[in-house]
């Protein structure tokens, strides 16, 4: 590990792969992907295996993810938004492991890097574009018309909900890509200091208390932040289907 | 340890350099071109056959998007799937168990109750019931009883009444009979005081007359 902050967010090949002259190599962001996976989907699926009638402690942990995420759903989308309980359900866990695994020293935060955070908003925004025009049709864009308003204005209240659907994925994935990605700089930075003062002898090392305390307050902020991040994606997520569902409903 | 010491210090140079670069380099070519040979980063472990590791802000390094969007497509198609077909059908089987079986305990637990008040009000039905014919019961009895005394009683009055009746005549017998004897005894008495006192023997006759004299008195 180099003193470099950055160095962190490196995407490196493992296994090269290259289709057709474009780069598809198996890399760490590759292998994280694979590790969220497997951590999410074998926490879930071995703490039900009991299926107790009255829970375990861990069991208890994955109802509660359960039904976190389906209450904030039917509050969110109403029950009409369940079926896509699975969707938004994948998506905080995924968000949520990826965050966490993150914070283990050494690892690769998927969440870090832009294209992951935009890919999953896209396929958010994807969801409800599609979605409401194979529910609704053309009453989808009622969407863009709220009613109520003076037709004078409506040009103009049409272009700005025009353009605050259109920012949505960005807000979406820069939100969660920024904030892990200014967290884990963070951390890196004062951690960076502990060590480079500690290096210059006895009153470097008494200085250093002070970064290396602010580094193990960073690192349960960075907890603390990791689970808020994937809360707000789902919830945002959550609004945004509610769009999809109910149209002309706000 | 100085080697060290030096990479840290130009850890912030580092970071303004890097921003600069991805703000500045918005494409791959571009960061390519742009890239000086020798940057800082060549100093770090990227050595392992990664040539885009250029000084390019890592996060904004698009030679990586490619294979991030493969992987991520595969990844969390996978982990749809095993969510949707797995871990949400099971999770959201072993919450309605527990409860539709709640709801069971609950209506059992209702059923049980309305048993139990039953069962009450018949006990105390059952148990007026027996108060009332105890009641009944020990009433007669006492009636019976009472009769019963009274009949015993006057019997054993009237066999008393009886008893008594005996006993006093034959009082009134022994009574009079000592009375003539405490005649006899007066006379003989009498007789002889009267020899000791006067030496004479007095008759019977005279004897008898004057006690009767003065038990007439």
């Amino acid at each position: 590990m180099s003193n470099d902050p950055t160095h962190q967010f490196l995407v490196n090949k493992i296994v090269p792969i290259e289709i057709g002259g474009i780069d598809f190599s198996f890399t760490n962001a590759s292998l994280f992907m694979v590790a969220t996976v497997a951590v999410a989907t074998g926490f879930l699926y071995f703490t039900t295996g009991q299926r107790g009638l009255v829970p375990s402690r861990m069991q208890s942990v994955s109802e509660m993810s359960y039904e976190f995420i389906a209450s904030m759903l039917r509050e969110g989308a109403g029950s009409h938004g369940m079926k896509f309980f699975p969707f938004v359900f994948s998506l905080f866990m995924f968000v949520l492991t990826a965050n966490l695994l993150g914070m283990m020293p050494y690892f690769f935060t998927v969440t870090s890097q832009i294209i992951v955070t935009f890919a999953l908003a896209l396929l958010v925004i994807g969801t409800v574009v599609v979605y409401g025009f194979y529910k609704h049709g053309f009453g989808f864009l009622k969407l863009f018309v709220p009613s109520g308003v003076p037709g004078a204005l409506l040009p103009l209240v049409v272009s700005i909900e025009v353009i605050s659907f259109l920012s949505r994925p960005i807000s979406l994935s820069i939100r969660l890509f920024a904030n892990m990605l200014a967290g884990h700089i963070t951390l890196k930075v004062f951690a960076g200091f502990v060590t480079s003062l500690s290096a210059l002898g006895a009153v470097g090392v008494v200085g250093s208390i002070l970064p290396l305390l602010m580094t193990v307050a960073l690192t349960g902020l960075e907890f603390l932040v990791s689970f808020l991040q994937a809360y707000v994606f789902a919830v945002l997520t959550c609004m945004y289907l509610n769009d999809a569902v109910h149209p002309g409903g706000h | 340890m100085s080697v060290t010491l030096a990479s840290a210090e130009s850890t912030p140079f580092e970071i303004a350099q890097a921003a600069t670069s991805a703000e500045t380099h918005e494409t791959p070519a571009d960061a390519h071109a742009a890239q000086p040979a020798g940057e800082t980063h060549t100093e770090t472990g990227v050595a392992h056959g990664d040539e885009h590791a250029t000084g390019v802000f890592p996060p904004f390094d698009q030679t990586t998007f490619a294979s991030q969007l493969l992987w991520l497509a595969i990844t969390f198609g996978l982990f749809y799937l095993l969510m949707s077909k797995v871990v949400i059908p099971r999770i959201g089987s072993i919450l309605e168990t527990r409860h539709d079986r709640i709801a069971q305990d609950l209506d059992e637990a209702s059923r049980l109750k309305a048993e139990a008040d039953a069962a009450i009000a018949a006990y105390e039905q059952d148990l007026a019931t027996a108060r009332a014919k105890g009641n009944a019961i020990a009433s007669t009895a006492r009636d019976e009883a009472k009769a019963k005394a009274d009949a015993e009683r006057a019997k054993i009055e009237a066999s008393l009444q009886e008893k008594i009746a005996g006993a006093e005549t034959r009082i009134a017998e022994i009574k009079a009979k000592a009375l003539a004897d405490v005649g006899a005894i007066a006379e003989e008495t009498t007789a002889a005081v009267v020899e000791q006192l006067i030496g004479a023997k007095a008759t019977k006759a005279e004897v008898a007359s004057a006690v009767k004299s003065a038990a007439g008195e």
